[in-house]
């Protein structure tokens, strides 16, 4: 086990600790005051969210104070998760079959495989460029050429989305940043932190204020008052442990409202998803969240921009 | 051990949820009865099942898979303790080896032990719930002691279809429904369908 040396990455968990004390105080309180039935149902869902919150935030803290290879391997099995609940969502047919499992048993691993190599050429394009191709020849051989476009797509979208987006979180770990050569836990460490605020607070300014929504034919709990409290809260948080990155208070700041954006973006995308396949939540895998993909939809989508990014401006 | 790793790594694959419309845990003795669609199907009602009653719950699976190779004669007779039944399909009397079944199934329920069957006696090609044969009624004739549990599957087809020897990981759903009620002389016919109904309702609602 590598414990953790860096003392900022140390002081970004005790935070995290002391703010899932407070919501479990507030909660508390939140339980003991409530009185009507429709506000009674809201408390015991952010109570269930808030205990799911704990063992989230726990298991992240391990793997991230376990080193490289378990936070990979985390990752890897939020991936494999997050692929099961698309796929069974996704109009597959038995032609999608056998690459179906090619996705999970052997392009779902070789991708993490890679970035545990520290492989960038190959890992950023695997999916992108040589799976989709030998997916679709996969699916081509098969013969059923019902909705065969829609089919390919769906699963290589689903690849894209649940593996490929999603491993960029741990491929932070492979950015060689001078001057921040150990802290690259620290600055995952504050991808996942960033994009998960920006979700609570956009969450509690919308259940607060919230009034105008941005878009009711995707998601009635999006309004403009939550998303504008939660983008400028979870910046400004963003910003104030900008110490623990290697970016400047300016770039930080940048950066935290770059990913809250794109965690909204996701958001909305991924619940435009559900929509059309007549489903409200992904799966029932996280007590009042819904399923795994309902907890990442932000991330996926503020991954690779901010590695993409990070890795432009600060890496040489 | 190798039942708890097994019931876990089916749990994992399948990430079956299992929804129950009757008491998981009691101690009567009953037959489980589901849709039938993958070879994975008993494993998932099995993995769904309250630890203690998956010890005490029985598959009736055809004798001509499972007594090939090694491993899977270790799985049906070790691990699953399954009835092996030989086929209505194989040669000889159908009728007989079909008495002979069902009488091999109630006995082998003994006092404490309850069984899962698949009353459409193989699986279906597109998911859809082909008619039943007349074993269940006969079975249930045989043990009117034990309670009849109707199971839906759902999406197993597309784990494992037809056909396909490796499973591909989808969310599931097993629902189990509430205790069909015995109607002593109720003529075959009725029974089945009332059975088939059981898990068509489970079907719409899940």
């Amino acid at each position: 086990m590598t414990l953790i040396q860096d003392p900022s990455l140390k002081s970004l968990i005790l935070g995290v600790l002391a703010l899932l004390v407070f919501a479990s105080v507030a909660g508390w309180i939140l339980d003991r005051r409530v009185s009507s039935a429709s506000a009674r149902a809201t408390v015991d869902n952010i109570n269930a969210r808030i205990r799911a919150w704990w063992l989230m935030a726990l298991l992240f803290v391990v793997a991230v104070s376990m080193g490289t290879i378990v936070s990979i391997l985390l990752f890897a099995t939020t991936s494999f998760l997050a692929l099961r609940e698309f796929v069974t969502l996704a109009p597959t047919r038995p032609g999608d079959h056998r690459a179906l499992f090619w996705s999970f048993f052997v392009v779902t691993p070789i991708q993490y495989f890679l970035i545990w190599m520290q492989w960038y050429g190959l890992f950023s394009i695997l999916i992108p460029v040589y799976v989709s191709i030998f997916l679709a020849i996969r699916t081509a051989l098969a013969g059923d050429t019902e909705r065969f476009l829609e089919r390919s797509a769906t699963n290589q979208w689903g690849l894209m989305i649940c593996v490929y987006f999603v491993s960029y979180v741990p491929a932070l770990l492979m950015l060689r940043i001078p001057g921040y050569e150990r802290q690259a836990p620290a600055l995952m460490f504050f991808l996942v932190l960033v994009v998960q605020l920006s979700d609570v607070l956009q969450y509690v300014w919308g259940k607060t204020l919230g009034s105008r929504r941005i878009a009711p034919s995707i998601s009635p709990n999006k309004t403009w008052e939550g998303l504008i409290g939660g983008v400028v809260s979870a910046t400004a948080l963003g910003t104030a442990i900008w110490w623990a990155t290697p970016f400047s208070p300016g770039a930080a700041a940048l950066m935290a409202l770059i990913l809250t954006t794109m965690g909204f973006a996701g958001g909305l995308i991924m619940s435009a998803i559900k929509r059309d396949r007549g489903v409200k939540d992904y799966g029932t895998l996280i007590g009042g969240h819904g399923g795994v993909l309902d907890r990442i939809d932000s991330l996926c989508f503020a991954a690779p921009v901010f590695f993409h990014l990070t890795r432009y401006f600060y890496v040489p | 051990m190798i039942d708890t790793a097994l019931a876990s790594a089916c749990r994992l694959i399948a990430g079956a949820t299992a929804e129950w419309r009757c008491n998981p845990d009691s101690p009567a003795q009953r037959i489980y009865f589901g849709n039938h669609s993958s070879h994975l199907d008993f494993v998932v009602i099995w993995s769904a099942l309250p630890w203690r009653r998956r010890r005490h719950a029985r598959p009736v699976a055809g004798g001509d898979y499972w007594q090939q190779g090694r491993l899977r004669r270790y799985l049906a007779s070790d691990v699953f303790r399954a009835v092996l039944v030989e086929r209505e399909s194989s040669s000889g009397d159908r009728a007989e080896r079909a008495r002979a079944a069902v009488e091999q199934m109630a006995r082998a329920m003994g006092q404490e032990d309850s069984l899962i069957v698949f009353p459409e006696g193989t699986r279906s090609a597109n998911g859809q719930m082909g008619p039943f044969k007349s074993g269940l009624y006969h079975l249930s004739r045989a043990r009117p002691d034990a309670e009849l549990v109707p199971v839906h599957l759902e999406n197993l087809n597309r784990m494992l279809p037809k056909g396909e020897s490796l499973p591909v990981p989808m969310v599931c759903r097993v629902t189990f429904g509430p205790v069909v009620p015995a109607c002593p002389g109720e003529r075959k016919d009725a029974f089945l369908e009332r059975a088939r109904t059981a898990i068509l309702q489970l079907e719409a609602r899940a």
